[in-house]
C-alpha cells in the first residue's frame, strides 16, 4: 500500500479548486492579501466552462440607459430567482457588479462601447434594462483571459493544470487540504492548506441534453457534501431554453440568449409568435403582448414594454417543451429561433459573431438567412453549497468556501442570464476575502491524517486494480438517459421516486466499474472515478425534487402546480447524515430586511420615480 | 449510419503505432464525436483533451490527415466518403499520451510579456475608448489559444526555434496589448530582442489555420513587426536619436494609438 511520506506533498495557505471566472477571481483576490495560493484545475487554464458564457455580465452601470440601478437589478433578480435567493446576496451582487465589471476593463478586457466610449451594455431576459457589458458573444472569454493574463503576474499563485482534486482533508473539524492525482502521470499529491474555495461549477452532466463540458460532474458540491458541508438549493436546475438540437452531435450545445436580446423571435412549426401565449401573470404588466409594441421596443421605444422571447429562462424553456409536445415543434423537436428576420445580415454577424460560425459550420445553416432549430439543454445549477453571504464560507465546515455555480444563494429558484459572469467576479472576490480573513486567523497548516489520504488512494486505484468490471461509459449514460427522463424540466413523485431507486441501483454498479490498468492520461480512469461525484449530485437533485411540492422557477412538479405560499418560506438543505444517508430538511428563510423588501416588492413606476 | 474508418495514434514518448478502428458514423458528426465514440466502445483509455465541443476552448487540437485542426470543429462528412481519416497528436509540442500533448511551454511565454498597464481616467473618473479603436485588437482578443497557430509555425515546428521565438500566437498577444487604446507599456524593444519577431518571415500558415479566422500575419504580426523596424532600423529615424543622443530601447513611441 501507498506509504503517505513518499507523496508528493504541497503547502499553501489558500487552495482553490477550479479555474473558472470565479477561481481566477478568487486566487487573485488571495495573492493581493498576500497569501501563497494554489489553483487546481482538472484542464488546461483558461479552457473552463467560463468561455462558454456568451451573452455578457450583468451590472447596472447605466450606460445605455440612465435609469438603471442596483436597487432595479435587485429586484430583477429576486423577482427571476422566485423570491428564493438570499436577500443579502442578490443585494451584495447588484450593488458590487458594476465595480468588478470596471476593474476588469482596468486588468485588460476590452468590452464592446457605446457611442460616447463607455462600456456597452445590451438587453437580456428578466433585465429591465440593457444591463450586460459585453463581447460580441463571447463575453466569458474575454472575462477568463482577463482573469487568467492578470493572474499570471500577481505573484503567489501557483496553478496545477490537468490535477483532479479527489477528496478533502480535515484535522477535526476544519480543512486541511485535498487529495489530488495528476492526468498526465497518474500520480497522486496531498495539497496542504488551511483554507479551500470550492470553484468547481455544477453537475450538468449528470443529464444526457447538456451545455456542459465533460467537467461539470459535480465534483465540488460532492467533495464538499462528503466532507459534511451543507448543499442548498438542489432542486432548482436550470434548461436553458435554446440549445442546438440538429445535428445530433451537437444537441444541447449552448445558443446564446443574446440570440433573443438582439431581437431573436421564437416560432413554432405554424409560424406563430407562441410566447405571447405563455406570459405569467407577475411579467404580464412588464411585457409586450402585441407583435406591434414588441416591434417598437427592438426599434429602442422606451415607453414599449419588452417581447416575451426575453422572459426568464424557465419560462422560456417550458413554453417551448409545452410547444413541441402539442405537436407544434420543428423537424427534430425544438422551435424556430429566427433573427434573420429581425436584423440585417451584417448586424448579426457583427453582434453574434460565434453564433453564425457554430451552425454554419457544425449544422451548415446560415443564421442570417434561416431561422435556428432550438430546444432546451440543462445548462446550469442554481443550488449549490449552502454558504455565509458576506463571506462565502461553508455554514458547516470551518476552513471550506464556495464561489460561483458551485455555490448556492444568489440565483433562486432561477438565474438571470448575465447573472452568472457578475456572480463569478462578485462572490469569487468575497470567497478570497473571506478566506483570506479566515487564515489570518490560524497558526500554523492543519495536520494531515494519513488514514484520509490512503483511503481516498485506496478508492482511486481500486478501479484500474480490480481484475474485472463494468465499462464506466455505459454507467455514465444510463445515469444520463435515466436523469433525462425523470428529472427533467416537468417532474412529478412517481418518476422521481423511481430515479432514487435507480441512483441506488447505478450507484453500486458505478462502485465496481473498472477502468483500463494505465494510469497515466487515462480518460476511462476518470470517469470511473467521476461517477461517485455525477451519482451524489444526482442523488441530491432528485431528493431535494422530490421533497419540493410546488412549481416554482426551474423546478416544475406536473402534480403540484403553481407556486405554493408555504414553500416560498423554505430551502431545501442536505447533509450527509452520521449513518452515510442523505438527509434532506426545509430551513426556514426567516423575514427578509425591510428595506430590502420594500424595493423588491416595489412597483417598477415607484422604483423609477425614486419613490422607493 | 454508415461504417468509418479511423487511423489513430496510439502511444507516449516511449514509442507507438497507428491504430485503427471501425465505428458507426452518424450525421453531423465531428472527428471528436468520433474519437468518443471509441473510447465508450473499443479503447476506454484513448487520451483526447477536450473540453467545451464548441469551438470556443481550444482544448481538442490535434492534426486531422495532416492538417492542424480543432477535431470538434472538423466535419466527418468534409472527407471523401469512405476514406480512412488519420488523426494523430501536435507535432510541436512534446506527446503526453495518444493524441495529448504536453503545450505547458504556450503559458510560459505568456508570463514572459509585460502585463496591460492603463493610464489614468478623464475628469470624470472613466475610461473612455471607441469602438472603432478597439474593433482591431478585439480581433486578437478571440483567439482561443488553441495553439493550431503555434503547431504549423516552420519556425517552432520544422527548426525549433522554441529558444528564440515565442511564436504567433504571442506576437499577436504583444499586437493586442500594444494596440491598446489605454496602455501605457512599451514592449517593442522585447519584442525584438526577447520574443524573436524577426524571426517570422511570414508564410501566413498561422493564418491558414486559425479556427476563429483571425487574420494573424496582416493584422497582428507585421503591424508590429512595423513597429520594431520604424524603431530600430529607420535610416532617417536612427540618424535623428544619434544627433540628439536618444537611446532607442528607451525612447517612447509618440503617438503610440494612433
Amino acid at each position: 500500500m501507498v506509504d503517505v511520506s513518499e507523496l508528493k506533498t504541497v503547502e499553501h495557505d489558500v487552495l482553490i479548486i477550479g479555474a473558472g471566472g470565479a477561481g481566477l477571481r478568487a486566487a487573485i483576490e488571495c495573492a493581493n492579501a498576500g497569501l501563497d495560493t494554489a489553483v487546481l484545475t482538472k484542464s488546461l487554464l483558461g479552457k473552463a466552462h467560463t468561455v462558454m458564457a456568451e451573452g455578457g455580465m450583468a451590472a447596472a452601470m447605466g450606460n445605455v440607459d440612465p435609469r438603471d440601478n442596483w436597487k432595479v437589478h435587485f429586484r430583477d433578480t429576486m423577482r427571476g430567482g422566485k423570491f428564493l435567493n438570499q436577500w443579502r446576496m442578490a443585494e451584495l451582487h447588484a450593488k458590487q457588479a458594476p465595480d468588478r465589471v470596471r476593474e476588469l476593463e482596468e486588468w485588460g478586457a476590452v468590452f464592446d462601447r457605446t457611442p460616447d466610449g463607455l462600456i456597452n451594455q445590451r438587453n437580456f431576459g428578466g433585465h429591465r434594462y440593457p444591463r450586460l457589458a459585453h463581447v460580441g458573444d463571447r463575453t466569458g472569454l474575454e472575462l477568463i483571459r482577463t482573469l487568467q493574463d492578470h493572474s499570471v503576474h500577481q505573484g503567489r499563485i501557483e496553478v496545477y493544470m490537468e490535477c483532479k482534486a479527489l477528496r478533502l482533508l480535515k484535522d477535526g473539524d476544519r480543512i486541511a487540504g485535498c487529495v489530488a492525482v495528476w492526468r498526465e502521470t497518474g500520480r497522486f499529491m496531498v495539497v496542504r492548506a488551511k483554507a479551500v474555495i470550492m470553484a468547481t461549477g455544477g453537475g450538468g452532466r449528470a443529464w444526457r441534453v447538456t451545455s456542459n463540458s465533460w467537467e461539470y460532474t459535480g465534483d465540488g458540491l460532492t467533495m464538499a457534501y462528503d466532507a459534511g458541508a451543507e448543499l442548498m438549493d438542489v432542486e432548482f436546475t436550470q434548461f436553458h431554453p435554446t440549445g442546438m438540437v440538429w445535428p445530433p452531435s451537437v444537441r444541447g450545445t449552448l445558443v446564446t440568449e443574446g440570440v433573443r436580446g438582439e431581437g431573436g423571435i421564437l416560432k413554432n412549426n405554424k409560424g406563430e409568435r407562441f410566447m405571447f401565449r405563455y406570459i405569467p401573470e407577475r411579467f404580464a404588466p412588464e411585457t409586450a403582448d402585441t407583435e406591434e409594441e414588441a416591434a417598437r421596443w427592438l426599434a429602442g421605444d422606451k415607453n414599449a414594454r419588452r417581447p416575451p422571447e426575453l422572459l426568464t429562462r424557465d419560462v422560456v424553456a417550458r413554453a417551448i417543451k409545452a410547444e413541441v409536445e402539442a405537436g407544434r415543434g420543428s423537424p427534430h423537436g425544438g422551435a424556430f429561433l429566427d433573427i434573420a428576420s429581425q436584423r440585417p445580415a451584417e448586424y448579426i454577424k457583427r453582434k453574434l459573431p460565434s453564433m453564425y460560425h457554430q451552425f454554419k459550420e457544425l449544422a451548415e445553416l446560415d443564421i442570417t438567412k434561416e431561422p435556428m432549430e432550438v430546444g432546451p439543454t440543462l445548462h446550469y445549477f442554481m443550488g449549490g453549497i449552502r454558504v455565509d453571504p458576506d463571506t462565502q464560507a461553508s455554514t458547516t465546515v470551518p476552513g471550506l468556501f464556495a464561489c460561483g455555480e458551485a455555490a448556492a444563494g444568489l440565483h433562486g429558484a432561477n438565474r438571470l442570464g448575465g447573472n452568472s459572469l457578475s456572480d463569478l467576479i462578485v462572490f469569487g472576490r468575497l470567497a478570497g476575502l473571506g478566506a483570506a480573513e479566515y487564515v489570518k486567523g490560524l497558526d500554523g497548516l492543519p495536520a494531515v491524517d494519513e488514514e484520509q489520504v490512503k483511503a481516498a488512494i485506496r478508492w482511486a486505484t481500486d478501479f484500474l486494480n480490480r481484475e474485472s468490471g463494468e465499462n464506466p461509459y455505459v454507467i455514465h449514460e444510463d445515469l444520463q438517459e435515466m436523469m433525462q427522463a425523470k428529472v427533467g424540466i416537468i417532474r412529478n413523485a412517481t418518476e422521481l421516486a423511481e430515479a432514487i431507486e435507480r441512483i441506488a441501483e447505478l450507484r453500486k454498479r458505478a462502485e465496481q466499474a473498472k477502468a483500463h490498468a494505465a494510469s497515466q492520461y487515462n480518460p476511462g480512469w476518470h470517469e470511473a472515478m467521476d461517477l461517485h461525484s455525477l451519482l451524489t449530485t444526482a442523488e441530491a437533485v432528485t431528493r431535494a425534487a422530490l421533497m419540493r411540492e410546488e412549481s416554482r422557477g426551474a423546478h416544475t412538479r406536473e402534480d403540484f402546480e403553481g407556486e405554493r405560499e408555504e414553500w416560498g418560506k423554505v430551502n431545501i438543505v442536505i447533509r450527509k447524515a452520521e449513518d452515510g444517508s442523505m438527509e434532506v430538511r426545509k430551513v426556514e428563510r426567516g423575514e427578509p430586511p425591510e428595506e430590502l423588501a420594500k424595493i423588491a416588492f416595489a412597483t417598477i413606476e415607484d422604483l423609477e420615480a425614486g419613490r422607493v | 449510419m454508415s461504417k468509418r474508418t479511423f487511423r489513430v495514434w496510439r502511444g507516449d514518448r516511449t514509442g507507438g503505432r497507428f491504430v485503427e478502428y471501425n465505428i458507426e458514423v452518424g450525421p453531423g458528426m465531428v472527428v471528436l464525436d468520433a474519437l468518443h465514440r471509441i473510447q465508450a466502445e473499443q479503447a476506454p483509455d484513448l487520451a483526447v483533451r477536450w473540453n467545451c465541443k464548441a469551438g470556443k476552448c481550444g482544448s481538442c487540437s490535434m492534426e486531422v490527415n495532416g492538417k492542424p485542426r480543432l477535431s470538434c470543429m472538423t466535419r466527418i462528412s468534409d472527407y471523401e466518403p469512405g476514406s480512412t481519416i488519420t488523426v494523430q497528436p501536435l507535432k510541436t509540442f512534446p506527446l503526453i499520451r495518444d493524441l495529448v500533448t504536453d503545450v505547458s511551454w504556450n503559458f510560459e511565454q505568456n508570463k514572459r510579456i509585460p502585463p496591460f498597464r492603463p493610464r489614468k481616467p478623464g475628469p470624470d473618473g472613466k475610461l473612455r475608448m471607441w469602438q472603432e479603436d478597439v474593433d482591431r485588437i478585439q480581433e486578437f482578443r478571440k483567439c482561443i489559444e488553441c495553439f493550431l497557430c503555434q503547431d504549423v509555425c516552420h519556425v517552432l515546428r520544422d527548426h525549433d526555434k522554441k529558444q528564440n521565438f515565442v511564436g504567433p500566437r504571442f506576437i499577436m498577444r504583444v499586437a493586442s496589448l500594444e494596440m491598446h487604446p489605454l496602455d501605457t507599456v512599451d514592449r517593442i524593444p522585447q519584442t525584438l530582442r526577447e520574443f524573436g519577431s524577426g524571426w517570422c518571415n511570414i508564410t501566413r500558415c498561422c493564418t491558414e489555420v486559425c479556427p476563429e479566422h483571425i487574420n494573424i500575419t496582416d493584422n497582428a504580426i507585421i503591424p508590429t513587426k512595423e513597429r520594431v523596424v520604424d524603431r530600430f532600423y529607420d535610416p532617417v529615424a536612427m540618424l535623428t536619436r544619434k544627433i540628439r543622443g536618444v537611446d532607442p530601447t528607451k525612447e517612447r513611441e509618440e503617438g503610440k494609438h494612433a
